[in-house]
């Protein structure tokens, strides 16, 4: 397993590396004239553009442009946006709050999603099957922000229950409502997930064996059935944590939470290189990171999956 | 049955949600006293010199005072820091200062803060973005490049403390007019020793001091107790919230989370529904704001006026201004808004007035308009539906074929307008820097100006716009402009669209809270409600 963890690890470089470039060279690549629109209705002064090409190293060929940058991101300093803000400041002050909102819609799908998975993957046909096949129907069929903006109308402005927008600062309870949003349907692929699996284990080799040797129904259900049966559903959400800690744009923007997401998507728009690569690097390293973890969790669910 | 269960759960769901929120208020002693206001991330440093754009415009009119400030609802320039401004040719201003400013450190507002601060502005490495304001005085040409062969303007002078001279290149009677600007702001001497440690932690002359910014969150101001002008700020304290969305910002304010927006978004704008969420609290007044529809007359199909005003005459302002914009914004009649000195209604005349016949039978004159027309706007500034309409309208007035091309952002815009890459008409939209007719004509229409993307010249304008800055008195300046305004649209480079009004919404917390014509929080006429 050690060397295994160590091989991916090495990956991680040549990966690194490529998105970093690949996102150097789109974000430059997007308008020949990076200086379009900078300075509002008027043309930039010619000893603006020379100042920032100077800045930016816009002179260099792009590769050189991108070494030079690279070896700058190596040291640890990601640079400086347009308005002249420290891009490790904006990050390390966005970075937190994605992470909670990640972990409060990660924990919701999770719980809930599994909860009505088991329920119904247990029990099936019958009133309560139908409710979760109804409503996760419903939740996969509307897109994010559709329920992100009638949750905030309704809930915020109408009842008055919750603020529309979230703090700087937030705590846990104030993302419960986006988290819920953001982790809507994911939740719902959950807990179809976990019936599913669920009901094709029910008739499995190793559950009748289970169940004949006389072993009591929580056991058969706790360890056999349900260990099994998780392996895809740990997938999906080790990969839903790492798209999560990517920021979500959509719920971000409704909620005004100022996570990743959100200074990525302003980053794109106003060119701002140092903000987008900065952040991409480091989202691909979480990234690859998160997908490491969920193939590692494999082996300690899977017995019969090994890696030497 | 199965109704009830729904409920049911959807009621136990709801509780747990509102209990958690309810657990996470956290207020903070000083929040009763603090007024929040909608933001946005400022595009470039706070410096007076290197802001352009409204929301940095926003915090760096608090924290410092001009020359001259624009009244909050008539924009007429009054002084400020300035004791007299005085001049006897109109090239060279001796401008004595108002004794008793001092900096928010302590040390005193001098000539020298301003002579210094300008000179910065204009000095080309710098790279400041309001560097063309200081294009009119003496000595702007050796240091504005990117090599400058000198640190200062030699147009600028310090007689002793309290007073300095500006000499301009060439006569320019407005000039004082100009000076409310935020370019044109005085710095402290702490600035020039350590500009980094500065730009974290400003200090101006203003209503309002720094307290604390957390960059893409908020940043919050303290009201500065020793603030000289006659007008003092009541609010405690200011905490400008940024907001991605418009409409967040909104949902806000009427939910009672947030004191002012500035801007309403169109969802609440249509049908009104923004004066009955606010009431008495919803603003609207006259701004500085025109868009406009730019010829490109490096294009020869557009070289003939009649075609021009032909297309002019086939589009009806008010039809759209009334269906579109529901009534808010106003159709142009000329080149300027209604809060500029010097505006005078219906300059442009029957060219602005919807006329299809007159419109057909001048672009029939003038040999019809060969091959399709395209109309330009970014689609990422929400004028996708306005100018569809303008489209449709000169397709079915004019029986041309018109077509509607956007592109995808502003910056793709300004790249296309620089490079002067259109074929058709494209959207063009200017916001005055100062509130007189003369900021919406000079960098617009004379030949070779900062902002002339259509190409237009005509020398009897450029000698006209010449004559006006060089008359001897306001008065004289203004008619001046006024005659060059119409000779302007007499040629028709652009055609007159709408003009959007300063529209701006506060809480019942606020017993007032401005914007001024120029679009800029007015932060002392900010005042709490009393409590109870």
């Amino acid at each position: 397993m050690g060397r295994y963890t160590a091989r991916r690890l090495l990956q991680l470089v040549p990966v690194f590396l490529g998105t970093t470039f690949l996102v150097y060279f789109l974000v430059w690549g997007i308008s020949d004239d990076p200086f379009a629109g900078k300075c509002g209705q008027r043309a930039c002064s010619p000893a603006y553009i020379a100042e920032m090409t100077e800045r930016y190293n816009l002179d260099d060929p792009l590769v050189v442009q991108y070494l030079k940058y690279l070896g700058a991101l190596l040291t640890g300093d990601f640079g400086q946006t347009f308005s002249g803000t420290e891009v490790s400041t904006l990050i390390a002050d966005a970075y937190p709050i994605t992470i909670k909102l990640a972990l409060v819609a990660v924990a919701i799908e999770a719980v809930i999603g599994i909860a009505a998975g088991v329920l119904t993957g247990l029990r099936g046909r019958g009133f309560v099957d139908n409710l979760v096949l109804v409503s996760t129907l419903v939740l996969i069929a509307l897109p994010v922000f559709v329920t992100g903006l009638v949750l905030r109308q309704v809930l915020g402005v109408e009842l008055g229950w919750i603020r529309p927008s979230v703090p700087g600062d937030p705590t846990i309870g104030q993302l419960l409502v986006p988290g819920l949003v953001l982790g809507a349907l994911s939740m719902a692929y959950i807990a179809r997930l976990t019936r599913t699996s669920l009901m094709e284990n029910r008739r499995a080799d190793f559950v009748r064996t289970a169940v004949a040797k006389g072993l009591t129904r929580r056991r058969v259900v706790g360890v056999h059935m349900l260990r099994n049966s998780l392996i895809p559903v740990v997938t999906f959400l080790g990969y839903d944590v790492g798209a999560l800690m990517g920021g979500a744009i959509l719920t971000e923007g409704v909620f005004n939470i100022r996570g990743i997401g959100g200074l990525v998507f302003r980053g794109i728009q106003q060119q701002d290189i140092a903000t987008v690569v900065g952040i991409v690097a480091l989202l691909v390293i979480v990234f690859l990171l998160a997908n490491l973890v969920v193939d590692l969790l494999y082996a300690v669910l899977d017995p019969r999956i090994r890696y030497d | 049955m199965s109704l009830r269960r729904l409920a049911t759960t959807v009621a136990a769901l709801l509780a747990v949600v509102l209990v958690a929120s309810a657990c996470g208020g956290g207020g903070d002693d000083r929040s009763s006293e603090t007024v929040t206001l909608d933001w946005g991330e400022p595009e470039n440093p706070l410096v007076p010199g290197n802001t352009t754009e409204q929301n940095g415009g926003d915090v760096i009119g608090a924290l410092f005072a001009g020359l001259v400030r624009y009244d909050v609802d008539t924009a007429r320039p009054e002084l400020e820091t300035a004791a007299a401004i005085d001049t006897t040719d109109n090239t060279t201003f001796t401008i004595r200062l108002e004794p008793g400013w001092t900096f928010h450190d302590g040390t005193p507002v001098t000539a020298q803060n301003y002579v210094d601060a300008w000179n910065w502005t204009a000095y080309g490495p710098n790279a400041a973005q309001a560097q063309s304001f200081m294009e009119k005085i003496q000595g702007y040409d050796e240091v504005s490049t990117e090599a400058p062969t000198a640190r200062t303007m030699s147009g600028l002078r310090v007689v002793d403390p309290q007073t300095f001279t500006v000499t301009l290149e060439q006569p320019f009677t407005i000039f004082p007019t100009t000076l409310g600007y935020s370019a044109y702001y005085p710095l402290p001497t702490a600035f020039f020793q350590n500009q980094q440690a500065w730009e974290e932690r400003p200090i101006g002359n203003g209503e309002y001091r720094f307290e604390a910014r957390t960059p893409n969150q908020n940043l919050t101001l303290v009201r500065n107790d020793q603030y000289a002008g006659d007008i003092k700020p009541t609010v405690s304290r200011l905490e400008y919230r940024v907001y991605s969305e418009l409409q967040t910002a909104y949902d806000d304010l009427v939910s009672g989370n947030l004191d002012h927006v500035k801007a309403i978004p169109s969802s609440a704008l249509s049908g009104g529904r923004w004066r009955q969420d606010l009431g008495d609290r919803a603003h609207l007044k006259e701004g500085l704001s025109t868009t406009t529809l730019t010829f490109p007359l490096y294009d020869p199909r557009f070289a003939d006026p009649r075609i021009r005003q032909a297309f002019s005459m086939a589009i009806d302002r008010r039809l759209i201004v009334d269906q579109l914009f529901n009534g808010v914004y106003n159709p142009m009649d000329g080149l300027a808004t209604s809060a500029a000195e010097g505006y005078l209604p219906d300059q442009c005349g029957v060219a602005c007035r919807f006329d299809p016949q007159r419109a057909r039978q001048l672009l029939a004159e003038a040999g019809g308009f060969p091959g399709p027309l395209t109309l330009t706007a970014n689609s990422d500034g929400g004028h996708d539906v306005w100018m569809q309409a303008v489209t449709n309208q000169l397709r079915q007035n004019l029986g041309i074929d018109a077509r509607y091309t956007p592109v995808p952002s502003f910056s793709e815009l300004r790249r296309l307008a620089n490079s002067q890459g259109f074929t058709g008409l494209f959207r063009t939209g200017w916001i005055g820097d100062y509130p007189n007719l003369e900021t919406f004509l000079t960098q617009l229409y004379r030949t070779g100006a900062s902002s002339n993307d259509g190409g237009y010249s005509n020398p009897a304008v450029d000698a006209q716009l010449s004559a006006a800055d060089q008359a001897p008195t306001r008065e004289a300046a203004v008619a001046g402009y006024q005659q060059a305004e119409r000779m302007i649209l007499a040629d028709m480079p652009v055609i007159p669209i709408y003009t959007r009004p300063i529209l701006y919404g506060d809480s019942q917390r606020l017993v007032s809270g401005e914007r001024n014509p120029l679009d800029r929080l007015v932060t002392t006429s900010f005042q709490l409600a009393p409590q109870d």
